[in-house]
């Protein structure tokens, strides 16, 4: 899906939208992307990739090299702060701008970064909350979905009846809840490196949960826990859809997570 | 304290190899939370309680020296000896002058975090002395010859069979059914019942000091504290310094949260307060009893940037939540503390060089701060603890080379974009067609469980790119 970049934009946007793609989205799942680009447009924004974006420095951040994660996080404030709206489509780098920078950067820099916190927005919690997406139809793929909430979206932002209020809202999706939805796939960035075969027991424990409510697509807000979960999905044989809210909401058919693309 | 925390890794894989102690695992990670969980929302304003006792505990412990000498002024008019304890070694040694200067032979223990941090036991029995844990979960892995694997429950990683295999072993009734779990507690009682009445001197923990009347509060389920405190001629209760309350209003605050947090009931069965030893007229009670505060390192602590820990009230409500500790097991931490608050506590107490797995044992998913009753922000400390690690050079070398590299890189994003630009492009081609990759050079730790799918053509700043280019002409 790619957005519809060539249409006239509307006479007056109604947000001034930057979206911040994540690392994982720019590297390994555009996708994710183009659709939260989409949605933005379809809820009347104006949407700008700014030029410069790369990383919010969680992977050193959360390993505990703050030495090194001062300088980009300045880069992403400074980057950042100068629109009206920041959307990202990932709880864990919204979470690392709103809570994390302000308690790593000090002066000026913290004021700064409490400023941008105040404008930044998890992608549902934005679609939901601030621009109120609706549709007239809703759309409806038929599919079943069960949904994974974050950790960092979930305990940092709040994120548990947003993604849940779209799918139907927009999509006519009740989201079959599996149990302990609440508890960590195992991603936790490098530890999922760090401790491969706890890592790899907890995305176990995860797929068992999502795969038991019979659901045919495993949903959520954040593409570390996604790219974990297809990975370890992939290795084991479970067969089950790993899909971004995002894909799901602006209709997305690329090829899930981890399945071949051609 | 002892430690084999740096294992981890290690311990914690052979852990994930046992199937039955996993599945018991399993149904404690089930089972424990909506315990706690649903005693916290029928409380009402569980998150107020927390708060208060929060700001009751800081200011204990930023006033640490007024109210300890209030509580040894008090408790020392109350007839107790009050001993302090800088180390381990001291409270043990402590323990040891007052059990030679007794004579005693035979001693009866309740639940102890504080001797399990100290190893008091293997002290007293290369003294000559028969010990014997009277809280169920401690004579259960006493009997094994294990450590406790949570701080509340310690025998929690023991299965029903297990124990029934045990007492069968160890306790010489010839044949019989112990067909269930009351049958067990039964015979455990028959068993301990002998030794409450044989003990020279009883050793118990406490969960809270209250300056204002020097009186130790403990909870229990089992009354056996009651009966290690009571029944011997001397009583010792071995203590941390870090457990001093103000005021008897601030204990049952206290109270009301930790039980809570631990076993999800309102109030344990048996919740006593030890005021020292008998009076005058009192029927019965100990002769002689001593308190004896342990430091061990939370002086130091205090004066760290890491006090927030010292607001940890022992509930293991942390241990229950985290899906780390669930799949590891306590065995696997090395330590009398294990999950998360034991991870920070662990190489505090002992040091980090010897315990600086434990800190990145941690995914951040936060839900151990969401649930501690002490409002403890142990994701940030254990954040804070593996700054430590690579500010002094603890941590893997190349792992440390390998984050600075990648965020100095993000900091430019041409070369960035180029570098990873070609890495996409490169792994797009070689699994597009499977849909992901079974090896990465430079990522054995993600491939070793799992592959990578692979990513889409190109980057989306390439991508993005290249169509505004195209709508531009």
């Amino acid at each position: 899906m790619t957005p519809n970049l060539e249409a006239d934009s509307p006479q007056s946007p109604r947000y001034r939208v930057a979206l911040f793609a994540t690392c994982l989205a720019d590297l390994f799942r555009p996708s994710v992307a183009f659709a939260s680009i989409q949605l933005l447009e379809e809820a009347g924004c104006e949407v700008i990739v700014p030029e410069a974006q790369t990383c919010c420095g969680q992977p050193a951040y959360n390993t505990g090299d703050y030495e090194a994660t001062i300088p980009l996080a300045r880069s992403v404030v400074a980057m950042l702060e100068p629109f009206e709206y920041v959307v990202i489509p990932s709880g864990s780098c919204a979470g690392m701008i709103g809570t994390h920078y302000p308690r790593l950067l000090e002066g000026q820099w913290r004021q700064r970064a409490q400023d941008l916190a105040a404008k930044t927005y998890e992608l549902t919690a934005f679609l939901d909350e601030v621009a109120g997406l609706k549709r007239d139809e809703p759309s409806n793929s038929g599919e079943t979905v069960t949904y994974h909430d974050s950790c960092a979206g979930l305990r940092e932002l709040n994120i548990r009846q947003q993604p849940r209020d779209l799918l139907q809202r927009l999509c006519d999706i009740t989201v079959s809840e599996m149990d302990q939805t609440e508890v960590c796939c195992g991603f936790g960035g490098t530890f999922c490196a760090k401790m491969p075969d706890i890592s790899a027991k907890m995305a176990d424990d995860k797929l068992a949960n999502a795969s038991q409510t019979g659901a045919a697509v495993l949903a959520g807000g954040d593409l570390g826990c996604l790219l974990n979960l297809a990975g370890r999905a992939r290795r084991e044989g479970a067969d089950i859809e790993i899909r971004h809210i995002a894909e799901i909401l602006a209709g997305e058919t690329t090829p899930a997570l981890g399945k071949p693309q051609d | 304290m002892q430690v084999s925390s740096n294992q981890f890794v290690e311990q914690a894989s052979e852990a994930l190899q046992q199937p039955h102690a996993v599945q018991t695992r399993d149904i404690l990670g089930a089972f424990l939370p909506p315990v706690r969980d649903n005693a916290a929302a029928q409380f009402g304003d569980f998150q107020a309680l927390r708060d208060h006792v929060e700001a009751v505990r800081k200011h204990a412990l930023e006033n640490l020296d007024h109210y300890l000498a209030q509580y040894e002024e008090q408790a020392r008019d109350n007839g107790n000896a009050v001993h302090f304890a800088r180390s381990g070694d001291e409270l043990n040694n402590i323990v040891l002058d007052i059990v030679r200067r007794h004579d005693a032979r035979q001693i009866a223990k309740g639940k102890s975090m504080i001797t399990e941090e100290t190893g008091l036991n293997a002290v007293l029995e290369s003294a000559g002395l028969t010990v014997t844990e009277t809280d169920l979960g401690e004579y259960i892995i006493q009997q094994a010859g294990e450590k406790p694997s949570h701080i509340v429950g310690p025998a929690l990683h023991k299965s029903p069979d297990e124990i029934r295999e045990l007492f069968l072993e160890k306790h010489n009734f010839g044949p019989r059914e112990l067909e269930d779990a009351p049958a067990m507690v039964e015979e455990a009682r028959r068993v301990l019942r002998e030794h409450f009445l044989a003990a020279d001197i009883g050793i118990i923990g406490a969960n809270a000091l209250i300056a204002e009347n020097g009186y130790s509060m403990l909870v229990t389920n089992e009354g056996n504290g009651d009966l290690c405190a009571n029944l011997p001629p001397v009583l010792i209760v071995c203590t941390s310094v870090d457990r001093i309350l103000p005021r008897a209003q601030d204990a049952m605050a206290m109270l009301r949260l930790l039980v809570r947090s631990t076993t999800g009931q309102p109030v344990t069965c048996y919740t006593s307060f030890y005021s020292g030893p008998r009076r005058q007229d009192d029927p019965d009670g100990p002769v002689e009893t001593h308190v004896i505060l342990l430091d061990n390192g939370r002086s130091d602590i205090l004066a760290s940037d890491y006090s927030d820990m010292l607001q940890c009230i022992r509930c293991g409500a942390c241990l229950n939540h985290c899906p780390v500790y669930i799949s590891a097991g306590g065995h696997a931490y090395g330590s009398v503390y294990p999950g998360p608050m034991g991870s920070v506590l662990t190489p505090l107490l002992s040091s980090l060089e010897d315990a600086n797995a434990l800190p990145n044992a941690c995914t951040s998913c936060g839900r151990c701060a969401e649930v501690c009753p002490a409002n403890i922000p142990l994701p940030d400390l254990l954040r804070d603890l593996r700054h430590e690690e690579v500010t002094r050079g603890l941590s893997p070398g190349r792992w440390r080379f390998g984050l600075k590299t990648h965020a100095w890189l993000a900091r430019h994003p041409g070369l960035y974009r180029w570098l990873t630009g070609l890495a996409v492009s490169l792994m797009h081609r070689l699994g597009r067609k499977r849909g992901g990759l079974a090896k990465l050079p430079m990522a054995s730790g993600w491939t070793s469980q799992r592959d990578f799918p692979t990513p889409e053509a190109g980057t989306f700043m390439q991508q993005y790119r290249q169509m505004q280019d195209a709508a531009d002409d």
